[in-house]
């Protein structure tokens, strides 16, 4: 089997709100001093849903990592080797820059059908900088395949993936026949964390680099300009900060203090 | 300038859902003066119909295949309502149909979506679509390239209108047909009694709590407030723990609540989180951190140890209940 992991470098979604600063003239995220980039934490969570799968069919499956973006997401793509992938594609042109989902999906939909025998892909439910959750969906439209959205578990056997989905209040167990797109959610467990030995084994894996014409994509249909939703700005919420705390010598005079701003807010 | 708007409804017990009539009501005030759909299938999609105030025209099937959502057969079913109703703009719940109908639709129609909306408004004729990003960190406002602009939305984004007329016509949209998609199985995880989308108050625990045992005390935090009224809530960090429930997460990519009054207990209020409850009318947060972050969405805040302020807190609620 191949299996193919998307792996996207973010921001830090931990950096403290008061690190986090905008560039409003570029609608862009500055970059924390001193904080570096991640892998996107829902995609470590996919890697390792792929990676168990690859386990359980033995030696003849493979598992590729790939991932769009600057030089700098080789590190991305070095974790998910180190934790057991096999190959990495770095997806790096000037043309990919400023580009929006459905430009993402057409570019790695353009670079699994340049592998040509993938049995399924999987993504994390969103990526933790953006937020939007979608280039899982709509890469299973581009490839015409099926797909299985926010799993808590997947499962293979005999041709099909079986995928038990978070839905509002519970779980739901569907299965769909390869080829499919994969979406991961946290509920599925934390992702495997690479030893020593194994980050030193991914710095001699390979990773391969492509460009928009090593996929035969025109440079117009994808980045900033194949996109079709614009972000027009991006700004820091006010956020209401008139906190009043509650005095008192003890936590039973705090207590009694807050319990009659509330009874008096008629909130209780 | 008027638009038409079609909203993907969806149906709750055979009815149409608290979120289709929220809706509905943000596409009526956006619509300024043009068609309103509203699609809904499954069984009572009919009857559920003349409920959906400020839909101008209904597109149902009761086809009961559809009580369960499978994304290929309600695309197909969508599509024709598309068709008929030519929208400039789509509204879908942020739920598990608008994550999935959301992004597949857009590709279908050649155009975009922008999902988990808080805010849609129509400029001119231009759709402009704003929503939290960076976990919650950033806003982000939208404009669309195609046509037609189709936005996902957060629940309690629109309050729901009160009165007015349901649709003046209904049309038919096919049946079901085959899915690449088999259910196997469904396992409802509910909680009983008062849901947290529901309560008036609810007392959320964080990872401040350093344990799952501690889930007891915001227990008796909430009964003491009562049980009729007080939900328990936990933060994605005391979820991913096993300390509670996923169905009682609250945040981005849990549960989106609005209460009077939002209890955060050890809760550090980290932007992820606060997606999930900055709605709430009053927000009051208990912290030994005189920095947390919760701080910045709190009325009011004790700065301290709940180990010791949550006994205290709970006699003094029942002291009160007692008045």
């Amino acid at each position: 089997m191949h299996l193919v992991v998307c792996a996207k470098q973010i921001p830090d979604p931990d950096t403290p709100p008061s690190a986090f600063k905008i560039d409003e003239a570029t609608n862009s995220v500055v970059p924390a001093p001193g904080i570096s980039p991640i892998l996107s934490q829902f995609d470590g969570i996919a890697a390792e849903a792929a990676l168990r799968i690859k386990e359980s069919q033995g030696d003849d499956s493979k598992v590729t990592v790939i991932s769009m973006g600057a030089d700098s997401a080789r590190a991305a793509i070095k974790q998910v080797l180190a934790m057991g992938a096999d190959e990495g594609v770095l997806l790096n042109d000037e043309a990919f820059e400023g580009g929006d989902s459905y430009t993402t999906a057409k570019v790695l939909a353009a670079a699994i059908n340049h592998l040509g025998d993938v049995d399924a892909v999987f993504c994390g439910r969103q990526a933790a900088d953006w937020d939007m959750g979608q280039v899982g969906l709509l890469l299973s439209e581009e490839l015409n395949w099926a797909s299985a959205i926010i799993a808590k578990g997947v499962e293979y056997g005999d041709g099909n993936i079986s995928v038990q989905r978070v839905l509002t209040d519970g779980f739901e167990t569907v299965s769909t026949q390869l080829p499919a797109v994969v979406t991961v959610s946290n509920e599925f467990g934390e992702p495997r964390y690479p030893k020593l030995p194994q980050i030193m084994a991914a710095a001699k894996k390979t990773v391969t680099q492509l460009g928009a014409s090593d996929l035969g994509l025109d440079p117009s249909d994808v980045g900033a300009s194949g996109s079709r939703l614009k972000v027009e700005r991006l700004y820091i919420p006010e956020t209401d900060s008139n906190v009043e705390f509650m005095e008192g010598d003890t936590p039973q005079e705090q207590a009694a203090a807050l319990v009659q701003k509330l009874q008096a807010d008629k909130l209780i | 300038m008027a638009q038409n708007i079609l909203v993907i409804g969806e149906l709750d017990g055979g009815a149409a859902s608290t979120t289709t009539l929220e809706l509905l009501a943000g596409a009526s005030s956006l619509s300024d003066g043009g068609t309103v759909g509203v699609t809904l299938l499954g069984a009572g999609a009919s009857s559920a119909a003349a409920s959906c105030i400020g839909a101008t025209v209904a597109y149902v099937n009761d086809d009961s295949e559809y009580d369960s959502f499978r994304g290929d057969q309600w695309l197909n079913a969508i599509a024709g309502a598309v068709e008929s109703s030519s929208p400039d703009v789509v509204l879908i719940a942020q739920s598990i149909v608008g994550r999935e109908i959301g992004p597949r639709l857009s590709h279908r129609l050649g155009t975009a979506v922008a999902m988990d909306c808080v805010s849609i408004s129509n400029e001119g004729g231009a759709t402009k679509a704003t929503r939290p990003c960076f976990g919650g960190n950033a806003m982000a406002t939208y404009g669309f390239e195609t046509s037609p602009a189709i936005a996902t939305v957060r629940a309690k984004s629109f309050e729901i209108l009160e009165s007015g007329s349901g649709p003046a016509s209904t049309e038919e949209l096919p049946g079901a047909g085959e899915s690449r998609t088999v259910i196997i199985a469904t396992e409802e995880a509910t909680s009983e009694g008062l849901q947290i989308q529901d309560a008036p108050v609810v007392v959320c625990g964080g990872r401040g709590l350093g344990e799952a045992e501690a889930f007891g005390q915001i227990e008796e935090i909430a009964a003491a407030i009562g049980v009729d009224k007080a939900a328990v809530g936990a933060s994605r960090a005391a979820v991913d723990l096993g300390w509670y429930p996923p169905s009682q997460q609250v945040g981005l990519t849990g549960k989106v609540v609005t209460p009077d009054l939002y209890l955060a207990v050890a809760v550090s209020g980290a932007s992820q989180h606060m997606a999930g409850c900055s709605g709430s009318k009053t927000i009051v947060g208990i912290n030994r951190d005189e920095e947390a972050n919760i701080w910045s969405f709190s009325r009011y805040g004790i700065i301290g140890d709940y180990k010791q302020v949550v006994p205290a807190l709970i006699e003094e609620l029942k002291k009160a209940a007692g008045n």
